[in-house]
């Protein structure tokens, strides 16, 4: 592992002083030391974030509040997020394993790093890791590669599911660094990878992430996150589906979607959650209301399987969650 | 003639001949990634931080290289070598330590960041001579069998049991995951692990 210098502020506005191009904040560790070890990400500087007081899972009108340094395993066993926002007590419990749980915190989760094996691979080409260089995957191995939002540049999947179950709910990302804070929606705190895979998401250099809201909704009570994956525990998954909905008797009175596994980032669906509004829940408006899911993908040469794979996924995810209701 | 018995007689151990177990206090910074460390040049520019942590009940001061893990600092540092060192990339689970009562990956866990926490290790669950639940369930259900990811498995299963999550032969499938078996041992330790969780409440 490369050199770097090693700070453990206690206050935020201390952190993000030190901070700037080419610092890496700490909180779990599971991405950033992994990382390191490999030389995938060389920081100069290390900033060790878990003395800051940026914890708390709180509940109040506007919504769900969750600290940047709670951990996985404390969200997804919290009372509150299991009863009113079962999905995302679903996405990490399904995540990774107990041991990484314990570690890793929501801040850090949301900005984990594909898991692209040329990406961690520093012998091989990488635009992400080093702009210009080319892309390794799109001629290797990409079984396990991104459908959607790709580019000529950069096929790597994003590699979150609590991202996935966030982006579906509408949440916001909390940000500080020297300049103030700043609140973004996710959606739109990631990047496409475009031309420049390497920028993934719109934080500034010594940016932190302070924290997440998850709105208050008619919707977040009733949601499933269903995962399919290679083997049953502890893998990434090929295809995932966060689907919340508000119901009005038996009919859908409006969706929330999104998609894990097949994209470039969190895939929010706004088209399926369209065609499912008003609509009673019954099979055949599910197998309808998915048709487009895929729409806009470019499969690989090893993963042809993920659009049908998607939509079959996003059809049982409806289906579990109608049976629930 | 197994080795613990071999141990017994001649009054040392493995771990007593590499230097002491955890209340040895070292002031020796260790390079980061133990063999593979970096050029020596560049690791004597980082500077070393003093690190309290309390490992198995016993107080220890270490001055740490801020690159290097809790798992290199165990085994290099404090000779607990029963913490196993598998992918040291926090796939495999053999390094599973608990850090203030969870149970969490050495491996990927900087020796910087346990300051003032508590460590405990394979070495520390026993009594005495008298084994953990845990440990006496695996070898009566045979558990194991080359016994690399043993400290690891033990460790993950004792978390869990007291997480409150071993209810069910699924559920400890699902929560023990983390820790890969390339022996096969699966089924004699989800046996192994409901038997001790009996005992264990």
């Amino acid at each position: 592992m490369r050199a770097y210098t090693f700070t453990q502020p206690r206050a935020v506005r201390e952190a993000v002083t030190q901070a700037g191009t080419d610092t890496a904040f700490l909180a779990g560790g599971t991405t950033l030391v992994d990382l390191m070890k490999l030389d995938v990400m060389t920081p100069a500087r290390v900033v060790d974030i878990n003395r800051l007081p940026l914890r708390g899972i709180k509940l109040d009108r506007d919504g769900l509040h969750i600290g940047a340094l709670e951990r996985m395993s404390d969200v997804a066993a919290d009372r509150n997020v299991r009863r009113d926002y079962p999905m995302i007590a679903q996405a990490l419990q399904l995540s990774a394993s107990a041991q990484l749980r314990n570690m890793a915190s929501i801040g850090g989760n949301l900005l984990q790093r594909t898991r692209c094996g040329y990406f961690r691979d520093v012998s091989t080409p990488c635009n992400k890791r080093e702009p210009g260089t080319g892309c390794a995957a799109l001629t290797g191995i990409n079984r396990t590669h991104a459908i959607l939002g790709t580019s000529d540049a950069c096929v790597a999947t994003h590699p979150s599911d609590l991202a996935v179950a966030l982006v579906a709910l509408g949440t916001h990302v909390h940000l500080v660094s020297g300049r103030g804070t700043r609140t973004v929606p996710l959606d739109g705190f990631y990047a496409l990878p475009g031309s420049t895979p390497d920028v993934e998401n719109v934080l500034r250099p010594g940016e932190l992430i302070t924290g997440i809201t998850v709105p208050r909704s008619m919707w977040a009570a009733n949601s499933v996150y269903l995962k399919i994956r290679d083997r049953q525990s502890y893998e990434f998954a090929l295809t995932s589906a966060a689907v919340a909905i508000e119901w009005r008797g038996r009919t859908i009175r409006s969706a929330r979607i999104a998609a894990g596994g097949v994209g470039t980032k969190p895939w929010r669906l706004p088209a399926v959650e369209r065609a499912l509004t008003g609509r009673p829940a019954t099979p055949d408006v599910f197998e309808s209301a998915v048709r487009t899911a895929a729409d806009g993908a470019r499969p690989l040469p090893h993963n042809g399987f993920k659009p049908a794979l998607l939509r079959r996924t996003l059809v049982r995810a409806l289906t579990v969650l109608a049976e629930s209701r | 003639m197994n080795p613990s018995d071999d141990a017994g007689r001649s009054g040392v151990s493995r771990r007593s001949v590499l230097g002491g177990g955890a209340a040895v206090a070292v002031a020796v910074p260790l390079a980061a990634g133990g063999a593979q460390a970096a050029p020596a040049a560049e690791a004597a520019s980082v500077e070393p931080v003093t690190v309290k942590v309390t490992v198995n009940g016993e107080p220890v001061t270490v001055r740490v290289d801020p690159r290097v893990t809790l798992l290199d600092t165990l085994r290099e540092e404090l000779a607990l070598t029963g913490t196993k060192k598998g992918c040291d990339r926090g796939q495999c689970g053999a390094c599973t330590v608990h850090v203030d009562g969870r149970r969490v990956l050495s491996c990927l866990t900087l020796a910087v960041t346990v300051d003032k926490r508590e460590v405990t290790t394979i070495e520390g669950l026993a009594r005495g001579d008298r084994l953990h639940p845990m440990q006496q369930a695996f070898i009566e259900r045979d558990g194991l069998q080359c016994g690399f990811c043993t400290p690891g498995q033990v460790m993950s299963a004792v978390g869990m049991v007291q997480e409150g999550h071993a209810r069910s032969d699924d559920e400890i499938r699902e929560r023990m995951s983390g820790n890969i078996c390339r022996c096969g041992c699966y089924p004699s330790i989800v046996a192994a692990i409901s038997d001790a969780q009996k005992v264990m409440r």
